[in-house]
């Protein structure tokens, strides 16, 4: 996901978990999906909730809820699918939201330096300061993992 | 029951798979990784325990021709909930055999996707990746996931201690599971 440098006037999809708000860039999303089956099979990646089918795709779900609330969805009412780079090609996640979803346009303020990685930047909106979410340092990707293991200098990642 | 290496017809491309069952969860392998399925309670040979507390995942091995193949279980290995184990896949160019609950069936997928960029753990190792049968998704198990080479590394030190019996086409001994 690209850095905000700049107050910058973007489109953004306003998604609802529980009780808050929070943004996506819309560049960053594919579509809005009613919940269907979710398959799931062993594995070890804790955020990783299973897989859904989508257009023949296979999409994990990620379920951010609990990291940016405190508190488990309850009522799955959309999947959000959202899409980032991993190496050469566009990786697909779907983040379970608890209400409709918004399309606005904002202006987005960077995020500083004390803000914690998952915020992307700031956008004000109906009287509501609302986070932009920087998706990978939300979402676990093995690209990121392969990448933190090989370097011999520490870095930060979600 | 001998299994013949899978054969690929060179216009299609397919795959013949073998799905089997876990502790309740579905998996699938390809035939061309299975060189035999045994019964435990039929196998020949003369299974032997091993512990190493580390891998909980192995308990017994025996001795095939020069090499000792070391029986993974699958539940555990998968970090399921252990399962009265049926089967055992012997696997091709590998010293893992494999303790599973059962075959569901034999199949062809015809597209087998990479696992989502977000797993990001062990599955990697186990999954070669996803396939989609009956609008359902199952894992494909990678043959060489079962056992790590530090892992073997560590096994042939432990077994080493131990005197393996060679195997013997006439003793018929179960794995007592």
């Amino acid at each position: 996901m690209s850095g905000i440098e700049n107050f910058d006037a973007r489109s953004c999809v306003l998604l609802r978990l529980g009780e808050r708000r929070f943004a996506l860039t819309a560049e960053h999303i594919a579509e809005l999906v009613a919940p269907s089956r979710v398959f799931r099979f062993a594995h070890r990646t804790p955020e990783i909730d299973g897989v859904i089918l989508r257009r023949g795709r296979v999409v994990p779900v990620c379920d951010v809820a609990e990291r940016l609330t405190g508190k488990k969805l309850t009522y799955r009412r959309f999947y959000l699918i959202a899409t980032r780079r991993s190496g050469a090609t566009l990786d697909w996640v779907a983040l379970p939201v608890s209400g409709e979803c918004e399309l606005i346009t904002a202006d987005l303020t960077p995020a500083g330096a004390s803000d914690s990685p998952h915020v992307l930047a700031w956008i004000s909106h109906d009287g509501e300061v609302i986070e932009v979410l920087n998706l990978d340092a939300l979402a676990p990707n093995s690209a990121q993992t392969a990448l933190a293991q090989n370097s011999s200098q520490p870095e930060a990642h979600a | 029951m001998q299994l013949a290496a899978a054969h690929k017809s060179p216009s299609v491309r397919t795959e013949q798979i073998i799905l089997f069952r876990c502790s309740s969860q579905v998996f699938a392998i390809s035939s061309a990784a299975v060189q035999e399925v045994r019964s435990v309670d039929s196998l020949a040979g003369s299974p032997q325990e091993i512990t190493e507390p580390t891998l909980p995942k192995v308990r017994h091995m025996f001795r095939r021709g020069e090499r000792n193949l070391y029986v993974v279980n699958a539940a555990i290995h998968f970090g399921l909930r252990p399962s009265p184990s049926a089967l055992l896949f012997l696997l091709r160019k590998s010293r893992a055999a494999l303790l599973i609950d059962g075959i569901e069936k034999m199949t062809t997928m015809t597209r087998l996707q990479a696992l989502p960029a977000a797993f990001c753990h062990e599955e990697r190792l186990w999954y070669r990746g996803l396939t989609v049968l009956d609008q359902t998704v199952v894992p494909v198990v990678s043959p060489s996931g079962f056992l790590t080479a530090e892992e073997l590394f560590l096994l042939d030190t432990v077994a080493a201690r131990l005197a393996v019996p060679e195997s013997s086409p006439t003793t018929e001994v179960g794995l007592g599971l």
